[in-house]
């Protein structure tokens, strides 16, 4: 935030942060890419084009002007998964500021997971639900997105809907799985299971040694 | 390092043939008390306070078990509550957001709390998934065997049954919330297997299942508006004077602001141990991972069980520096990558179980001494990853293992072309508090769920079964507190128990750090400059 640090080549951003003193209270999570919690805006002193990148990824460069947004207001709607619809008609009624979207791309431009943020939005715009779920499904949800928007707009938010209404509408569901737990729950498990946990630790040792092990 | 790549090309075509034999029983009972970091003596010491005095357990974790109140109950006024509440979670993981979701779907009036963001934890970054029963070829009696003899037969019964019963309908919860499970265009769950498994039963999001089942429950989190605080860490439980839970004191990271909650329920889904770096071993955890509940629920008596047994993942990254300790998913192993040495040969069977495993790396490089010297000072072995598509097809590991391929990108290796140096790391507490069926902890009142509960894993967790864990007994924990909920009746509140514990701690309380501790120490810190005149008067402290 305008402060220069003097630290060692070859350290992430997150860990430059501490080796200059910080004690990371937002800011830092998963550390390995997966949570989103390190988002963070830089430049170069010669290039003042804006660097949209996770903290833990990337590595400190020479003169380096950064800022960690670990927070962003955004718009989520409220909704129950099962009164509502996987069509584009839902979405903009959940969403309805989403017809302001201008294209304008600053969005996949600030994506530190290098997603078609714009042309997911398109996509949802046009009610293809499974092109949007197959688009934003990397997206650790770091807001980004909704910082850069000029229309206020929360892109990772609408991408979950997509997804989730995907996952529960528009995917056949497992089956086996359905049938799996009826038997559970009519007990066809239950005298076997009983058996096992009675077992003495040598009959079962013997029986896990004797199992028939299923190819990878 | 880069020769060394070489050899391990050159012995690809030869390996690619072989199958390292199985370990039999009684070498695999020798390698682990030779080699395993649970086994080194000098790592850990018996307790000397607390319910389970006399037992050993990690030289850090003793610490903080040991340790000193954050609260002086002199200065704090119980009758200032805040929040009223039947159920307090605390930890809002995959364990706590499950709890939260079950117990106000039962009836409770839920107040959800955690030290970090709502879904931080080490649930977001689990990889490989979740294990289940529910293929016509595959039975939870069979997932029951497989447990059991992972965690070397020492797994709490009554856990372990639950566990496998409840697990198909676990799925079935996440996917009717909309999780994209991995599946065949006809519905079917597309499900793999891993170390110790006899049946292919993991069910996941190609290797993003932590983070799709997080983004789910945190969704559904907001959506139920179940009120819940960030950047709030309890830092102590209130019992009332029948003893019972009933309440806790959070503090705001930010602020340093006390919260007084009254609830009369308490679900402690506080997460693992990683950050503790046991023995100097880096850790694949998320930050924050700092054994937190097992403190708040050992000073009001509960009991621990299993504290002396930790899970040290084999294939830890050992370069580059910047991904030091995290994870790389047992999957690699699964779709065909092979572990070999400086020699260029395989020595060990890939895909057995992680503390077998994790003991043989360390006894190739410890007492072989044919381990690979990282340029940063480290040592580790080659996990053969270019053998993955060799196996299964160009493309396999883009797809299956697409967030591994990504994280080395953003460090220019590439895991498709080069194999990768590998190291045990510290993964994950296989015991914890002690539970029943519902969570229920020896203190009534209070609950555990997720990672910091102990007993069904035994002394060694199985891949996948952790995830599991976190669903099962946190919706039952759900169902349970709100049920509790109903029928206690609370007395009047108070911090005694601090008053007692710092008596029982007498001159240790002098040598004993404050806990839970929080968040690690990570940064770098000045020297102590204060004049006896400045405490206090910047802020800092």
């Amino acid at each position: 935030m305008g402060k220069p640090y003097q630290v060692p080549e070859g350290l992430t951003i997150l860990a430059a942060l501490e080796d200059a003193g910080y004690r990371l209270i937002r800011g830092c999570g998963c550390r390995s890419g997966f949570c989103g919690a390190c988002a963070t805006v830089y430049n170069l002193k010669n290039d003042p084009r804006l660097r949209f990148v996770l903290a833990c990824q990337n590595t400190v460069e020479q003169d380096m002007c950064l800022v960690q947004i670990p927070f962003f207001p955004a718009a989520k709607a409220i909704y129950n998964l099962e009164e509502i619809e996987a069509t584009g008609e839902q979405i903009l009624a959940l969403y309805p500021d989403l017809v302001s979207c201008s294209s304008c791309n600053l969005c996949t431009q600030s994506c530190p997971q290098s997603l078609d943020v714009m042309g997911y939005m398109s996509d949802a715009l046009n009610g293809d639900i499974a092109a949007v779920a197959k688009k934003s499904f990397d997206c650790v949800m770091c807001g980004l997105c909704a910082v850069r928007c000029p229309q206020g707009l929360a892109p990772y938010n609408i991408a979950l809907l997509c997804r989730r209404l995907y996952g529960r509408y528009l995917v056949p569901p497992a089956k086996h799985l359905e049938e799996q737990i009826a038997k559970i729950e009519a007990g066809a498990f239950d005298a076997e299971l009983e058996r096992l946990k009675r077992m003495d630790e040598a009959e079962l040792r013997h029986l896990y040694a004797e199992r028939e092990i299923e190819p990878f | 390092m880069k020769e060394n790549i070489r050899k391990v090309e050159a012995t690809r075509e030869r390996r690619l043939k072989e199958t390292h034999p199985h370990l039999t029983d009684k070498e695999r009972t020798v390698l682990l008390r030779k080699y395993h970091p649970d086994f080194v003596k000098e790592g850990m010491r018996e307790l000397q306070v607390g319910p389970n005095k006399g037992e050993r357990t990690p030289n850090e974790l003793a610490d903080l078990l040991e340790g000193n109140s954050w609260i002086n109950p002199d200065k704090v006024n119980l009758s200032n509550i805040d929040y009223d509440v039947d159920v307090l979670v605390v930890g809002a993981g995959g364990a706590g957001a499950s709890a939260a979701l079950l117990a106000q779907e039962n009836g409770a009036k839920v107040l959800l709390t955690t030290k970090l963001r709502l879904g931080d934890g080490n649930t977001v970054q689990a990889q490989a998934g979740t294990q289940a029963a529910d293929r016509p070829n595959d039975s939870p009696a069979i997932h029951y065997l497989d447990t059991m003899g992972g965690g070397h037969f020492t797994n709490v019964p009554e856990l372990v049954e639950v566990l496998v019963k409840d697990g198909p309908s676990a799925i079935k919860w996440l996917e009717s919330l909309g999780v994209n499970w991995d599946k065949e265009p006809d519905g079917s769950l597309h499900e793999l297997s891993a170390g110790g498994m006899s049946r292919r039963r993991i069910h996941s999001v190609r290797d993003r299942t932590g983070l799709e089942e997080m983004r789910v429950l945190r969704d559904e989190i907001k959506n139920r508006q179940i009120d819940y605080l960030e950047f709030s860490a309890c830092v102590e439980l209130i019992l009332d004077d029948k003893g019972q839970v009933a309440g806790a004191i959070l503090i705001d990271l930010e602020t340093d602001k006390l919260t007084l909650v009254r609830a009369k329920a308490v679900v402690l889904a506080t997460g693992g141990i990683g950050c503790l770096h046991i023995q100097g071993y880096p850790t694949t955890n998320y930050y924050g991972t700092t054994a937190d509940g097992l403190v708040l629920a050992y000073r009001v008596g509960a009991e621990m069980i299993f504290l002396d047994s930790m899970q040290y993942h084999p294939t830890g990254v050992a370069y580059p520096m910047q991904m030091l300790g995290q994870l790389v998913t047992e999957k690699a192993r699964t779709f065909g990558a092979q572990l070999v040495n400086i020699d260029g040969d395989q020595f060990v069977l890939h895909l057995g179980r992680r503390d077998l495993v994790t003991s043989v790396i360390i006894r190739e490089c410890q007492e072989h001494g044919k381990g690979i010297k990282t340029p940063t000072g480290g040592v580790g072995v080659w996990l053969d990853t270019p053998m993955i598509d060799l196996i299964h097809g160009v493309g396999t590991t883009t797809r299956e293992l697409t967030t591994v391929v990504r994280r080395f990108r953003r460090f220019k290796i590439d895991i498709t072309k080069e194999p990768i140096l590998v190291y045990p790391t510290l993964h994950y507490q296989n015991g914890g508090i002690k539970i029943d069926t519902n969570g229920a902890t020896s203190v009534p009142g209070l609950f555990a769920v997720g990672e910091c509960s102990g007993g069904t894993h035994g002394r060694n967790r199985l891949d996948g079964n952790s995830t599991l864990e976190l669903f099962v007994f946190g919706r039952r924990a759900g169902r349970a507190t709100a049920q509790y909920a109903k029928e206690v009746k609370l007395g009047t509140l108070t911090l005694d128990h601090v008053r007692q514990w710092q008596k029982l701690l007498g001159h240790l309380s002098k040598i004993r750090p404050v806990s839970p501790l929080l968040l690690p120490r990570l940064h770098r810190t000045t020297p102590d400059y204060s004049s006896v005149y400045s405490r206090g008067a910047s802020g800092a402290s």
